[in-house]
């Protein structure tokens, strides 16, 4: 870059050299470097690992590769894992969906100027929230042993309409759903109080102002301005689901990581399995991250002057600019500038 | 004074221990434009806040249109009436903020529709030609598909007054409308207020805007502390205040 100073002399201009930073950069790269060397290197071959099975020897040869990448592959696809991913999946969706039900109308609750509905909101909070999501997931497993019929009639007398045994309710799929569902809700009550409070009182009043009653306020003018704000949590919530239904191979379920340990017990693969199971999980991760950059960019409508680019459009743009420059004579350009 | 479409009686209003309003009496007439000046902390928006019941008043009477605001008398008792009879009476009493309160998720064409459609059911796009025919009244044509943060505070401003419009009130409320804009801006939106008194609106305009208060108003009302100090003709009012504060504080804002 040239300067002008003092009339018509030009300078030149030497930028700042950030001396730390190449420093580190390097020590980086070293890092990374040797990570990938471990990450593909080869072991001494004809070497074996043996088990006691059942008060048998077993042995298997191991794999070439330090990581067993070929047995990662041979059961990437199997029917197991990938019945166990759908079963992730599965729990992972519906959770969230009570999660995030539940949650705003708690959020809702909270806010509400009835200070029981808002008590009864911070108490569920603060049950949720106090204990721990695996010890959640193990009561409502064993919930029969507090209540072994459950029944619907009128409350505090012998009438009852309906009833059935709580076992035949509460498999270990239904137990680790409603666990996750209502452990979730508790957080994403709190996502969605932030959100609905971020939204300036403004706007309620001007939704009162052309008759609005408070429901329609809530739906037409709060809610959708609060999702701006609720959304990247939880985002985040979903993905942190994703592994927290893993919890769920403790009482039997058999998701991803139960699929996992499941093959790993027969044939003691440890490893690649769990490197199986960790790489979906990364997949799923990958795939959820880029949906919510999508979901986020729909919601911040008319909060920015000029939403910025997709990654997509960015790349096209780019792309446009540099076979542009090729086509264009360079005496355009510069006339251009 | 016939026929008034707001009146107010004795009203009081206090916030945790401090009375705001202590007494306001006032009398808007039909078809006519009602200013209310007065220093900050005076009551101004709050009464105006009263009067389409975004505040609730602790005593005194208020009436729009004959109505009791937020009440009714059966009996010789005062039923509180519910959210749905609120919300009833509020969208026939228009109101512009201060800080415009567009909603920000969606476009100014949504912005006029919405109410039209959610409260009154008018059909979409119904709705939708009205708010362009709004649109073209406060000058925005072509301004449909932007979102307010793309306008500047008069256009947002002029946007707010179409959406009151569209609700076909039979009162305007106007809380410091040119307050948050840029002084070149103001002229743009007094000029639509100026048009909607000419077209007959009743309105009650909270403003610092002494010349349109003077040019455009029927009655003028000076609030201090929470209760009408002086009343009357702005010109007059404006010209000749009786009393001392009147004057300190025309002194200060002239």
């Amino acid at each position: 870059m040239n300067m002008t100073t003092n009339g018509d002399a030009t300078v030149k201009v030497v930028p700042v050299r950030h001396v730390g930073q190449w420093i580190a950069a390097a020590i980086a790269i070293v890092f990374v470097a040797m990570l990938i060397h471990t990450l593909f290197s080869k072991l001494p071959t004809g070497q074996y690992a043996c088990h006691l099975v059942g008060g048998v020897r077993k042995c298997h040869e191991l794999s070439e590769w330090r990581f067993s990448w070929d047995i990662v592959g041979r059961y990437f696809f199997t029917s197991e894992i990938l019945h166990g991913l759908f079963l992730t999946l599965e729990l992972t969706v519906l959770s969230m969906l009570v999660g995030v039900i539940l949650g705003v109308t708690i959020a809702v609750m909270r806010l509400s100027t009835n200070r029981l509905l808002s008590a009864t909101a911070w108490t569920y909070t603060w049950f949720f929230r106090g204990t721990p999501v695996l010890v959640q997931i193990i009561v409502w497993y064993n919930i029969a042993i507090l209540f072994p019929v459950i029944s619907f009639g009128i409350p505090f007398t012998n009438v009852t309409f309906y009833h059935f045994s709580t076992v035949s309710v509460f498999t270990a799929f239904t137990a680790a759903l409603v666990a996750l569902g209502l452990n979730e809700a508790a957080y994403m009550s709190e996502i969605a109080r932030a959100g609905l409070i971020s939204v300036d009182e403004g706007q309620t009043e001007a939704a009162s102002s052309i008759g609005m009653t408070r429901r329609q306020t809530l739906r037409f003018v709060v809610l959708p301005q609060a999702m701006r704000v609720i959304i990247p949590p939880t985002g985040n919530e979903v993905i942190s689901m994703l592994k927290t239904t893993s919890l769920a191979s403790v009482i039997g379920v058999v998701e991803l990581l139960g699929a996992a340990t499941n093959i790993y017990a027969n044939n003691y693969l440890i490893m690649p399995l769990l490197i199986v199971a960790s790489l979906w999980y990364i997949v799923v991760t990958t795939v959820l991250s880029i949906g919510q950059y999508y979901l986020e960019r729909r919601f911040a409508k008319g909060a920015l002057r000029t939403p910025p680019l997709t990654p997509i459009q960015r790349l096209r743009r780019d792309a446009k600019g540099i076979f542009s420059k090729f086509r264009t004579p360079r005496g355009a350009v510069g006339a251009l500038r | 004074m016939s026929d008034p479409m707001v009146e107010v009686r004795d009203v009081h209003k206090s916030y945790g221990g401090v009375e705001v309003l202590r007494g306001v009496n006032l009398t808007v007439v039909r078809g006519e434009v009602t200013c209310l000046i007065g220093p900050s902390g005076s009551g101004k928006s709050t009464l105006l806040r009263c009067i389409n019941h975004l505040e609730k008043h602790d005593a005194g009477e208020l009436r729009v249109d004959g109505d009791l605001v937020g009440y009714e008398a059966r009996g010789g008792k005062l039923y509180e009436r519910n959210d749905k009879q609120i919300c009833a009476e509020r969208s026939r009493i228009g109101m512009v903020f201060q800080r415009f309160n567009l909603f920000q998720h969606l476009t100014v064409l949504e912005n006029i529709t919405i109410g039209q459609v959610k409260v009154k059911g008018v059909e979409p796009d119904d709705a939708r030609v009205k708010a362009r025919e709004l649109l073209a009244r406060v000058g925005l044509d072509g301004k449909e598909k932007n979102y307010p943060s793309q306008l500047s505070g008069g256009q947002q401003q002029r946007v707010a007054i179409a959406r009151a419009l569209a609700m076909e009130p039979k009162l305007m409320l106007f809380d410091e409308p040119t307050s948050a804009l840029d002084p070149e801006l103001v002229g743009e939106v007094l000029d639509v207020m100026k048009d909607l008194a000419l077209s007959g609106m009743t309105m009650i305009v909270v403003t610092h805007e002494m010349n349109f208060a003077r040019e455009v108003a029927n009655t003028l009302y000076f609030l201090d502390a929470g209760v009408i100090e002086e009343s009357g003709n702005p010109r007059e009012v404006l010209s000749a205040p009786k009393s001392e504060r009147l004057r300190s504080f025309l002194s200060k804002v002239l």
